[in-house]
């Protein structure tokens, strides 16, 4: 099939949400870093960030269906990518989750996580019925369970629990029955109430998360430990108030109390120079941009186009609700970055390769 | 591989708008945790930043230095370095113990123990786990201070005392603060805090101590100092000025030397005590920092009692030193009348009881009257006179003349001594006094206790004719008290002249003639029992007598009286404590005549034999003017401190 896109096609007010982001991101990273030993940094994100939209315009004029078609064999090299990375790859702070590539240090979940919304997408907008079997959710279940399973030996909670909304936004856009979804809910509920009930949680997690967890729950018991890394948190943005201290004024930010201020934590330190006016700024942009995917989703010119873009804004999602969470400590930490904000390489690859994707989608809605 | 979907466009938009909703909600849940952290509980996460970034390190005021009546320093300062450790995070301190310990050449359990013991104490207050630090654990903590964040240093000024004990006593020594004067101080003290134990230090403390300041300086997350907030400066102590004169404290050390005894000068006309000795003594240096077990133990260990203030906590017989009171009574109430005379053949005879003059088995006194009595020291003599007087009249001139109750003097434990009576032995002991009791206390001896302080100011004050001024250590002292007892010019005309007599006209304390001087005084053999007990354990050693002199000069209205105590010498009072008095007395003539232009007072010629060469005496107050440190231009107090020097009236109460 032929497709002719033209520049007016792009979504130009999606770019300009990204853009809008970004820019927010690499403020707060200078700002995070500029008096320390890793001044410069907000000049290598926005190497990354120069990358990531060349990639994102490749991607685009890359018909989705042709990748679609590509699905099995994509998920068949992201398993064995995640295997190699068991067996061979890189330990950086206590977990395998890197492989060196062209002299960085990629983290291979995150080119699963690409790969995952693609397999989901093509799986589902296979099902032609309107409901969704039982057969069919289980299937799904242990496509996604497989990489999940891998990933979460690395260990990497986080991006292991990515995988998850992919498949449920999937499975719900597919037409998941009502009492299908109360039985998962049950299991999910049942899941999580394990993690935070020692007995059960002894034996399912590992000593550094069920550290995590209890520290979530008791902050103020572990002053130094992942819980001092809350407080810390929750103290910068309490204390921005609501106009904030001002750019490069954060003490919390700027004498290092907040933990990895340029990544995990930037929301934090955002939050604490710019106060809440900022944070409506920033939280109202990743609002626009979900919005925007789903909008993109509504017109896409067929399910799997559909279900490629709600599975990127459900990854997406998930990644801005867990790391919020995580800064104003509703949520444990679980060492998930803020989409465009955080400092990261892979992390900031895969969202532009994802919102490659969506661009593909909405650049074919007009096409056949 | 071809196109394998259905060209399905049936989208699920009920499905995709429900998302919608979720993202809406999602976004409006995390602004309300914003809102909850930033709005409602700003300022308390605002007070929490503002705790994390700003560290109070506390500037410790130095104390007020002590000079001497001419402005010399006799207490000072030096600097000196403690360390402190964080106790913010327990499990920080807890990994870094073997480290600190080992870097800081400490035991990990005494670490340990200072932690256990201020566990109580809020957490953001350091505690001290060094105090002295030494180059090298300065060095420790400056090359760790990003991986032990928990570590910090101060500065601290030590007191600093003159060595050998150098007015130890009077000085007193500072210590850290006891957790119960921590709760009684109303936050003025802290843990670690110093504050005055004993003596002046103690005494004074209020105005020596001042007011420590804060330094707030902002750290960053691994402790390290990045900025300075404000600095509060640390208010020092004041100064005091007392009325010790160095030259006269150091002819008086040096003189007594390491005699167990005391000295105490004063100015009988203002109270102003000129030195004061108590030996042995401790170097209060031992505890300017912390003071050692090892030390401490010994010093409460030493059979000496080398804490003990002897001049104003040795409660001792006076020994004849007391006839003088006995003396002035007799001639008072005229019982029985001046004229009186005794024969003493050695020894008296009361109820049936042999009591010994000294002179016994060497010789005899013979005929006796006042005059030779008070030469000679005639305890027949006076054991009649007391048997005459009775015990209530004797109590009532000694009690008004200042013996058995406390000065008043501005030094913190002072002892009254004892001046028994009548009523004292049925209050205490419940039964009547027996009119044999009344023979020693005459003679000082028996149950009658006096400091050298009190004897000091008793006898000034006959030589002034009543007037019993309140002994004091600061010279600016505001309200000092007076005890006037009129004592009749006659009276005290043949008291002062027959103590003139005891040195200048062959009396017991003739070896002690100043030339151009008119030393006084009154010498005391004090036994430490009785004559009978010591006869029924056999002449040991340890039971010598304590040997007395109060001497004072000029004859009437003396400007300087001294007393001095050497315990059991074992030698006369005239002949052990005398030459410290004539030294000290000397001195004091030496400098006054120095300042109007004369020569120095000549030692008789024919004492030289006896107590101490002058020679070295000469040599001792050449070697005080060589020690004594430069003159310095003496800031005077201010009036605030002159002010809120008021010493305490002597208690009342025992003057009836």
């Amino acid at each position: 099939m032929k497709d002719a896109p033209g520049t007016r096609d792009y979504d130009w007010w999606l770019l300009a949400i990204l853009a809008a982001i970004c820019a927010v991101g690499v403020i707060e990273i200078y700002s995070a870093t500029h008096g320390s030993s890793l001044a410069g940094m907000h000049m290598k994100q926005i190497r990354w960030l120069v990358i990531g939209f060349a990639l994102m315009f490749a991607l685009s004029r890359l018909d989705y269906h042709l990748i679609l078609d590509q699905a099995p064999i994509l998920y068949l090299i992201g398993i064995v990518a995640l295997i190699a990375v068991l067996a061979m790859g890189h330990s950086r702070f206590g977990a395998k989750r890197w492989i060196p590539f062209l002299g960085e240090f990629f983290q291979v979940s995150e080119l699963v996580k690409l790969i995952i919304i693609i397999v989901v997408a093509r799986f589902f907008a296979e099902v032609s019925s309107d409901e969704l079997s039982l057969q069919d959710l289980i299937k799904a279940g242990f496509l996604v369970g497989l990489p999940l399973v891998l990933i979460l030996k690395q260990p990497d909670l986080g991006t292991a629990l990515v995988l998850l909304p992919m498949l449920v936004v999937g499975a719900f856009l597919a037409g998941l029955q009502w009492q299908h979804a109360a039985i998962i809910s049950l299991v999910g509920i049942l899941a999580v109430g394990s993690i935070f009930y020692p007995p059960v949680s002894r034996h399912i997690l590992k000593p550094y998360q069920r550290e995590r967890v209890t520290s979530f729950m008791h902050p103020e018991e572990d002053a130094k430990g992942s819980g001092y890394q809350v407080l810390q948190s929750k103290i910068a943005v309490g204390s921005g108030g609501f106009w904030g201290k001002g750019f490069g004024n954060g003490s919390q930010n700027q004498l290092g109390y907040i933990p990895v201020r340029y990544s995990d934590f930037i929301m934090s330190a955002w939050a604490e120079e710019q106060g809440f006016k900022g944070v409506l700024l920033a939280l109202g942009l990743y609002m626009a941009l979900l919005l925007r995917l789903v909008q993109n989703a509504q017109r896409a010119k067929d399910r799997a186009g559909m279900f490629l873009v709600m599975g990127v804004a459900a990854a997406l999602g998930f990644h801005v609700l867990v790391n919020v969470a995580m800064v104003i400590g509703a949520m444990p930490v679980t060492g998930i970055p803020l989409p465009l904000m955080s400092y990261g390489g892979s992390a900031t690859l895969f969202v532009f390769l994802a919102i490659g994707l969506v661009m593909n989608v909405r650049l074919r809605r007009f096409v056949n | 591989m071809g196109y394998s979907f259905h060209n399905d466009n049936r989208l699920p938009q009920g499905r995709l708008a429900m998302a919608s909703y979720v993202i809406v909600g999602m976004i409006g849940v995390l602004l309300l945790g914003f809102w909850k952290l930033q709005i409602i509980d700003a300022e308390k996460y605002a007070s929490m930043a503002e705790r994390n970034r700003v560290r109070s390190i506390p500037v410790i005021a130095p104390r007020g230095r002590m000079l001497d009546r001419d402005g010399r320093v006799l207490v000072d300062n030096r600097p000196s370095f403690s360390v402190l450790l964080l106790r913010d995070d327990p499990a920080l301190v807890e990994k870094n113990l073997p480290a600190i310990a080992d870097g800081l050449n400490l035991a990990v359990e005494d670490l340990r123990d200072d932690l256990s013991t201020t566990r109580n104490l809020p957490k953001f207050q350091p505690i001290i786990i060094k105090p002295e630090a030494s180059d090298a654990d300065i060095a420790f903590i400056e090359s760790h201070r990003s991986d032990i964040p928990i570590l910090e240093m101060i500065s601290i000024s030590r007191r600093r005392y003159l060595p050998n004990g150098f007015m130890a006593h009077a000085s007193g020594y500072v210590g850290e603060v006891s957790e119960q004067q921590i709760e009684s101080s109303n936050g003025r003290f802290r843990p670690g805090d110093f504050a005055g134990k004993t003596g002046l230090e103690k005494q004074y403390n209020d105005l020596l101590m001042g007011t420590d300041g804060m330094r707030r300086v902002i750290v960053n997350s691994v402790g390290k100092e990045v900025g300075r907030l404000s600095t509060q400066e640390a208010i020092p102590g004041k100064q005091i000025q007392l009325t010790i004169d160095y030259d006269l404290q150091q002819v008086a050390e040096q003189s007594l030397g390491t005699r167990p005894g005391a000295v105490v000068a004063l100015d009988p006309r203002s109270g102003e005590v000129l030195a004061m000795v108590s030996r042995p003594t401790p170097d209060p240096n031992d505890f300017s920092v912390r003071v050692s077990n090892e030390i401490w133990k010994r010093l409460n260990d030493d059979p000496l009692h080398p804490m003990l203030n002897r001049a104003i906590q040795a409660q001792l017989a006076p020994g004849s030193v007391f006839k003088i009171i006995t003396a002035t009574a007799m001639l008072e109430d005229k019982v029985p009348p001046e004229s009186y005379t005794a024969f003493c053949p050695g020894y008296a005879t009361f109820y049936g009881r042999q009591f010994k003059c000294w002179v016994y088995g060497k010789s005899s006194h013979g005929v006796v009257n006042f005059r030779k009595a008070i030469l000679d020291s005639c305890d027949v003599f006076f054991y009649n006179v007391g048997m005459k007087l009775g015990i209530d009249r004797l109590a009532y001139y000694a009690t008004k003349m200042g013996i058995g109750h406390k000065t008043g003097i501005d030094l913190p434990s002072e002892e009254p001594g004892l001046m028994p009576s009548e009523e004292w032995v049925e209050r205490v002991f419940h039964r009547k006094w027996y009119p044999g009791e009344t023979i020693s206390v005459s003679t000082g001896q028996g149950a009658v206790t006096t400091t050298p302080l009190q004897l000091a100011r008793t006898i000034g004050g006959i030589a002034m004719g009543g007037i019993f001024k309140q002994p004091h250590l600061l010279k600016d002292a505001q309200n000092v008290s007076e005890e006037r007892f009129n004592i009749s010019e006659p009276t005290v005309e043949k008291i002062t002249d027959a103590m003139y007599g005891v040195v200048n006209d062959g009396g017991t304390g003739a070896s002690l003639k100043l030339a151009g001087v008119e030393l006084s005084g009154k010498s005391g053999t004090a036994q430490v029992i009785g004559y009978s007990t010591r006869d029924r354990l056999g002449k040991q050693k340890k039971f010598e007598d304590n040997a007395w002199f109060v001497g004072y000069a000029p004859r009437r209205n003396p400007e300087i009286v001294v007393a001095v105590l050497v315990q059991e010498s074992g030698q006369h009072g005239g002949t052990a404590s005398g030459p410290v008095v004539r030294d000290i007395i000397k001195a004091y003539y030496d400098k006054k005549n120095k300042n109007n232009g004369q020569t120095t007072v000549e030692y008789q010629r024919f004492n030289f034999g006896n107590g101490t060469n002058p020679a070295q005496a000469a040599l001792a107050v050449k070697d005080a003017e060589l020690a004594a440190p430069a003159k310095l231009d003496a800031p005077q107090l201010n009036s605030a401190a002159a002010a809120a020097a008021i010493i305490p009236a002597p208690p009342q109460k025992a003057l009836q």
